[in-house]
């Protein structure tokens, strides 16, 4: 069990409130993501859950048992730092151990517990190692493992994927969100990384200054983002965003079209303008369009190889389907 | 670029440390030497460096006069003792003050530090009051709490710029996993810090070892440590330069043997920080 409910919580370091009165709930065995910006308060919202920091008014209940006063060993939950935060002076068996050490488990059990764990998380040959000796992605794994022999009522990550090189982070994802499947405990996950978020969650945060923008699946919030924000930061390339004359004939103070909803045509497209750089992926191909005369650039993805080049006019149609309109205060208009 | 290092550069470094090196030990040397000399050597002008009879008859004599392994016990456990009270206290001092710190951190720390600049013989007054007071006078217990406060500002002042190094996500990954703070300083801080405390035990344990002005105004025999013991050849008898050097010989050759063992330490505590 791991339902964690946050009744109008608020942070304040001295005289900044970062995290304004904010409800959330997670749902016992969900994997939820926190995304935002750099200082969005995202990391400050998972310590305060994890206890690492005091909530400044507000309640936190576990399981709906309280949980605003109890000190973060007592919590039941697990945490993955960024940094692995693991003890160096430890071997990673040791280092896996230690959780169960403190809960005062007999020896026996705890040899069982963190072979399961190194076997699970392949680390049965590096028992003996310490963690300087080890990869960073293996140093990741043993930062797992520790969280995961204490069956901890949920797992908090805290950019646990960020130190890693990119192609280690697409497997690491790949493992944590099996690993998720397999314990079907209650994950929470922060990242700054969009990709992340839609890759691995069950429900997205977005979180803007503390604020919650959205909260859904992550198919709600790339099909109907509720404001402008959401609509920027779920989606890569970012969805273009128009606004002036465009915008108006829509009814709306702003349109939003994702690059993958604008089709390139040979001629006689609803819009025109010049490539500026084209990114050749193979799959796929990235316009960075200029001379539009509706934004500084349109971002628009071709399937396959377009051979267009940088200075080739370019004909483009958005599917009026897939266009989302937004308000002057940047909420969407349904 | 590196910088060009001429073999003419490098012999003036090193016959200028050399030069350096000598200058320093050399009342060292000079005290050991004199102490293998009659007194009549010892204070023949010209002064002997090399060519006279060595003698252990100084030796024999200070031994004879005093009961020198009384002293060093003495000075162990003072020296000991004070460390590793200083030790106790300002482990959670350091910790808190590096991993909990508050707006007024920086301020303490250096209002710590300037105590270490008030003359000692401005408070000797009162502290012989309170001795007087509570019968602390010649007792060892008294000298170590002494010493002990004394020394405890750079104690605090080393171990918190250990501690500063180290990430305090570990720390919170240990409260996490179930640590309570006993458990938390215990397991992970202080086995990470280990060379940082070693070094600062280590020079805590020297400079009380050293310290001569309270040892020697708050004891008289039974507490005496060996800077009393040095003191002692150094009396209104007359100038016995030969004993005094034999005693003071014995009296710098264990702390001097465990600086010599240690010094590896010791640079690292404190050079700590300066070279990363």
């Amino acid at each position: 069990m791991g339902q964690i409910e946050l009744k109008q919580v608020t942070k304040s370091f001295g005289t900044t409130q970062v995290i304004p009165p904010l409800d959330l709930i997670i749902q016992d065995g969900e994997f939820t993501v926190f995304v935002g910006p750099s200082g969005c308060g995202k990391s400050t919202l998972l310590r305060l859950i994890a206890g690492l920091e005091d909530i400044t008014t507000g309640h936190i209940e576990i399981d709906g048992k309280g949980a605003t006063d109890v000190v973060p060993a007592k919590r039941g939950l697990a945490m993955v730092f960024q940094s692995y935060a693991l003890y160096p002076h430890m071997s990673v068996r040791k280092n896996i151990a230690f959780p169960l050490r403190m809960a005062k488990l007999d020896k026996a059990e705890i040899t069982k517990r963190v072979e399961g764990a190194a076997s699970v998380l392949n680390l049965t040959d590096y028992l003996d190692r310490r963690p300087g000796q080890l990869s960073g992605g293996q140093r990741q794994r043993v930062a797992i493992g520790r969280a995961i022999v204490r069956e901890p009522a949920a797992f908090l990550f805290d950019e646990p994927l960020s130190n890693l090189d990119a192609a280690l982070r697409v497997g690491m994802r790949l493992e944590i969100s099996e690993l998720h499947k397999r314990l079907e405990t209650t994950m929470v996950y922060v990242t700054h990384d969009q990709v992340e978020a839609m890759t691995m969650a069950d429900k997205i945060v977005v979180l803007n200054a503390g604020v919650i923008e959205q909260e859904g699946t992550p198919l709600e919030l790339y099909r109907s983002p509720r404001n402008t924000f959401v609509a920027g930061f779920i989606g890569s390339p970012k969805m273009n965003l128009i606004t002036g004359p465009e915008a108006e004939k829509q009814n709306a103070h702003t349109i939003g079209v994702r690059p993958e909803h604008i089709d390139v045509v040979e001629s006689g497209g609803q819009w025109q303008g010049t490539v500026g750089v084209a990114e050749h992926l193979g799959s796929d191909t990235f316009f960075h369009i200029h001379n539009t005369g509706l934004a500084e650039m349109l971002t628009v993805r071709a399937i396959g190889d377009v051979s267009l080049r940088h200075g080739d006019a370019i004909h483009l149609n958005p599917r009026a389907a897939e266009i989302h309109r937004f308000d002057a205060q940047g909420l969407r208009i349904s | 670029m590196a910088r060009n290092v001429t073999t003419q550069r490098k012999i003036i470094t090193t016959a200028a440390a050399w030069t350096i090196g000598l200058i320093i030990f050399f009342p060292i040397y000079w005290t050991i030497l004199t102490s293998f000399k009659t007194e009549a050597q010892a204070i023949n002008d010209p002064p002997l460096f090399f060519a006279f009879n060595w003698t252990l008859e100084n030796y024999a004599i200070v031994q004879e006069r005093s009961d020198y392994m009384k002293f060093l016990w003495n000075s162990v456990v003072i020296a000991g003792g004070s460390t590793i009270l200083g030790t106790l206290i300002a482990i959670p001092a350091a910790w808190s003050m590096a991993f909990v710190p508050s707006v007024r951190t920086k301020d303490i720390l250096l209002w710590m530090l300037s105590t270490k600049m008030l003359p000692a013989v401005g408070v000797l007054y009162p502290i012989s009051l309170v001795f007087v007071q509570f019968n602390l006078l010649d007792t060892r217990g008294g000298l170590m709490v002494v010493l002990m406060l004394i020394n405890l500002p750079i104690i605090v002042w080393m171990l918190y710029s250990y501690f500063k190094e180290i990430p305090g996500e570990i720390l919170e990954a240990a409260r996490m996993d179930g640590a309570t703070l006993k458990e938390e300083i215990l397991y992970v801080l202080t086995p990470m810090a280990i060379p940082g405390i070693a070094s600062t035990l280590l020079l805590n344990f020297i400079l009380a070892w050293n310290e001569a002005f309270w040892t020697l105004n708050l004891t008289a025999t039974n507490a005496a440590p060996l800077t009393a013991f040095i003191a002692s050849y150094s009396s209104p008898e007359g100038l016995f330069f030969a004993k005094l050097s034999a005693a003071s010989t014995m009296a710098i050759a264990p702390i001097l043997i465990l600086g010599w063992l240690s010094q590896k330490q010791l640079v690292r505590g404190l050079t700590f920080g300066a070279v990363k």
